[in-house]
């Protein structure tokens, strides 16, 4: 029956097989073209421009993250430690960040350029990712603990250095998480709406992510060690300093999503980020990312981390419990693994 | 209907993505016989009988066991029919015992619903000596060889009082004396009344204990026929559909200086003393049972194994080789045992997996030149004639030739001096064989240093210049090609008193 409904043209032997395949490459792209259609009918809030615009830039913070995730998942590791050392990076830039007359100030009467607390950021994540990836190359211990061990220590710290919201951030600071620019959206009534910045971090990191994997050395290296690790080596591949080097990605893009979130919310509180690694890993496996190894792909995990966004937003607008989101997320989670596992048979 | 049959499958279809596997395959064996399945790689013999044994599900036709059509959804379903298969790829439970590999799932139960470990090892015990295998219950099977495995895996299916029982190339991993007790387990089986489906690529064992022979090819059936009516060479030109002239040609190269020097190469407790020369243009054989060795040598000479003593002189310099990476850079280059553990990349395309070796190459301004790897690919896949539709496929779609040959290129690509092939075909068909056989010839003319491990005499004798046989860990002997036979070698693995140059004379004489 099937083959009578495909295309004669084509040639009735090929055609059939590729659309499959085509349905199963693309099947994560057509699931979310179904969820934003299904939205646009149910809601009549969620095609707004000015909603849309909060879809994403609410997923630009995991989908920073995700990208990391996405790289360390493609050598069968995994990172837990993402959402902890986002706070520690947000709490120790926002540091950095405060207006120097503010009352609660952490440093009172300190004064440097913004990029400052940018580079600090940076550097923490960097940091925790070269000790998650030294751990797990040099000291062969498991992804799973190594990351979990991070997880715990960077939330410490961040508790450490500052119990309670470091506030009274500056303008220009804030600028990087509540800023817009080319304001060429205009609405009636309305101020113009322009692409928020946290928007464009995504985007460029998402394209500098997908060029390293499928264009360089490195990037290719990372498939390799994940589809054949023992392969990998006797190709001569330093295995060891590709895990590290992914590990130290992924904390560099968490200090980067820390610089980002505390930014947007105008505070660095070390409370922030908490579960989002695990938003992170699933915007990763719903967009094809395989926990075997090997396969996955940036602009899956990106189209992965729309759908969990697009679903907060959406069941947020039909005013369904906050319970009930965390149910229907698992279960999308879970669905999109089986679909996974049946494209591999 | 002939009741003389036990299993009838008729009309069998089976299509993967990207493939047919099988079209209309018709396949009768009769009851109490040994009925061998050839074919090359990739001609379908495994995938008809996963069907058979419930792992994959036919597109179309049907199977008649013993007088009933049947289906078979699920590998319980053909163990509840009596059907048992003894897979390729063994896959024991490594940190379990043997008694409850062979028992797993119908452990003896005893009060309180615990399992009743005693009578699960006398059992097995049982079981064991009545198949005259000598290994001991309780052994875990991470501490076994890969015969003793096997052996185990044989049991096991055995346990299940199956009537009909498939092998997958039983014999691929296993030395001959294994082989002997194989087939003399396999009699005894058949003498019981027990049909055995046999899958192979070596033309000596269906000779020796099959009844009826099926060839297929390109998942077609091309003919079901009594072993005894038809010889090696009519069922090569089945296979292959041509005929093959010559099976092991290595063909003249000329012989230079010495390129690679390893002396007194040792690892504690595996290999001791190891000293050999390998000349430019010279294949180099090793040979020896499994165990002896072999692999751990060359996998030491490539910086997988620290080495424990002795030097290894490349081109005359003493070189230090502490990781596969410094091994490439005094161009070695390493063809590894096994291809899917350590060879394969499976889930990436074959374009990452034949270039991964040497990505440097087609590095541009930091990225990669992907108009260069294109033309890569297509350079190598009409050199070595590697069947794949696309640089895209997945390796693991390919056939095992066909996987094998990116290996080789992989290899190629990082221009080596010194090639080192550890079972080359090692379950690869007879016509992907022969082209590898012939590269290798090539190879050796352009000047590269070969040094092959096989554990197939005739391709031993056949190929190399020279044979170096190992035997529990030491050298055993170095033979020249010219005096070199199978008996002579198969002492000198055996260590059955003959040094080399003994056997020599005594092959000469």
């Amino acid at each position: 029956m099937a083959s009578t409904t495909t295309p004669q043209v084509l040639g009735k032997s090929v055609s059939r097989e590729s659309l499959n395949a085509f349905i199963r490459k693309y099947a994560i792209v057509l699931i979310f073209i179904v969820m934003f259609v299904g939205m646009t009918f149910l809601t009549n809030a969620f095609l707004h421009p000015r909603n849309l615009f909060n879809v994403v830039r609410q997923i630009s913070v995991v989908g920073l993250i995700a990208i990391g995730v996405t790289m360390v998942i493609i050598t069968t590791g995994i990172d837990l430690s993402s959402g902890s050392v986002l706070a520690l990076a947000a709490v120790f830039a926002a540091s950095l960040a405060q207006q120097p007359n503010w009352h609660d100030a952490k440093y009172p009467g300190l004064v440097v350029p913004v990029i400052v607390p940018i580079v600090a950021a940076l550097a923490i994540g960097l940091l925790c990712g070269v000790i998650n990836g030294g751990l797990i190359a040099r000291f062969k211990i498991p992804p799973f603990i190594a990351t979990l061990g991070m997880m715990t220590v960077a939330r410490g710290f961040a508790l450490i250095y500052s119990n309670r919201p470091v506030s009274g951030l500056t303008d220009t600071y804030n600028f990087i998480g509540q800023g817009e620019i080319f304001k060429v959206i205009s609405i009636p009534g309305q101020p113009p709406l322009g692409i928020p910045i946290p928007v464009i971090i995504l985007a460029a990191v998402a394209i500098a992510a997908h060029i390293m994997l499928n264009n360089t050395r490195f990037g290719r290296h990372i498939y390799a060690v994940g589809g054949n690790e023992q392969a990998a080596l006797i190709s001569g591949l330093n295995v060891g300093r590709i895990k590290i080097g992914v590990y130290t990605i992924a904390g560099l893009l968490s200090g980067l999503a820390g610089l980002v979130l505390s930014s947007r919310v105008g505070s660095g509180q070390p409370g922030l980020g908490v579960g989002y690694e695990l938003d992170a890993i699933a915007a990763a496996v719903i967009g094809g990312t395989s926990l075997s190894g090997g396969v996955g792909t940036i602009w899956g995990t990106i189209i992965g981390a729309l759908i969990i966004g697009v679903l907060n937003n959406g069941l947020d607008l039909l005013n369904v419990s906050a319970y009930w989101q965390t149910i229907v997320k698992g279960s999308i989670i879970v669905v999109a693994v089986i679909i996974d596992e049946r494209k591999n048979r | 209907m002939d009741d003389n049959l036990i299993l009838q499958m008729e009309n069998i279809s089976k299509s993967f993505p990207g493939v047919k596997a099988l079209s209309d395959v018709n396949l009768a064996v009769r009851k109490g016989t040994i009925h061998a399945l050839m074919g090359e790689n990739g001609a379908g013999k495994s995938t008809l009988m996963k069907i058979l044994d419930g792992i994959y599900a036919p597109d179309s036709g049907q199977i008649i066991f013993q007088g009933q059509t049947v289906i078979i959804d699920s590998t319980h379903t053909a163990l509840k029919l009596g059907i048992s298969m003894i897979h390729q790829e063994l896959s024991p439970i490594p940190y379990m015992t043997v008694a409850e590999n062979i028992f797993l799932g119908r452990e003896p139960v005893g009060r309180y619903g615990l399992i009743d470990k005693r009578k699960l090892n006398a059992d097995t015990k049982a079981l064991l000596n009545r198949l005259e295998i000598d290994i001991n219950p309780t052994s875990r099977m991470k501490d076994l060889s890969v015969a003793n495995t096997q052996m185990v895996e044989i049991a096991k299916a055995i346990s299940y009082d199956a009537s009909l029982i498939i092998m997958d190339e039983p014999t691929s991993a296993i030395t001959e004396r294994e082989v002997a007790h194989l087939f003399k387990m396999i009699r005894s089986l058949k003498a019981k009344g027990v049909t055995i489906i046999y899958i192979t690529h070596k033309m000596d064992e269906v000779f020796q204990i099959a009844d009826d022979v099926t060839v297929l090819r390109d998942g077609k059936q091309v003919a079901t026929l009594p072993a005894s009516q038809t010889n090696k060479g009519h069922m090569i030109a089945m296979m292959v559909g041509r005929e093959l002239t010559e099976m092991f040609p290595k063909e003249y190269a000329p012989i230079g200086e010495i390129v690679l020097s390893v002396r007194n190469l040792t690892r504690e407790g595996i290999v001791k003393d190891v000293s050999f020369d390998l000349r430019r243009g010279e294949i180099l054989g090793i040979a020896g049972l499994m165990g002896a060795g072999r692999t751990t040598v060359i996998e030491s000479i490539f910086g997988i194994h620290k080495i424990d003593a002795g030097e290894i002189i490349i081109k005359g310099k003493k070189t230090q080789i502490n990781s596969p990476a410094d091994a490439i850079k005094n161009g070695l280059a390493l063809l590894t045992e096994d291809r899917k553990l350590t060879g394969i990349m499976g889930v990436l395309p074959v374009r990452d997996n034949m270039i991964i070796a040497s990505l440097p190459n087609y590095e541009k301004k930091g990225l990669l030149d992907g108009r260069l790897i294109e033309a890569t690919y297509k350079q190598e896949k009409s050199r070595l004639d590697i069947k794949s539709p696309s640089m895209h496929q997945l390796i693991k779609l390919l056939s095992g030739g066909n996987q094998q040959k990116v290996l080789v290129s992989r290899w190629l690509l990082t221009s080596p001096d010194i090639l080192i092939l550890d079972e080359p075909t090692r379950g690869i068909d007879v016509g992907a064989k022969a082209e590898i056989h012939k590269l290798m010839s090539k190879l050796a003319q352009d000047g590269k240093a070969i040094i092959m491990i096989s554990s197939e005499l005739p391709e031993i004798l056949g190929m190399s210049d020279r044979i170096l046989v190992m035997h529990e860990g030491k050298v055993g002997g170095i033979f020249e090609r010219k005096v070199a036979t199978q008996e002579s070698i198969m002492q000198a693995a055996t260590g059955h008193g003959l040094d080399a140059e003994a056997s020599q004379e005594k092959v000469t004489i």
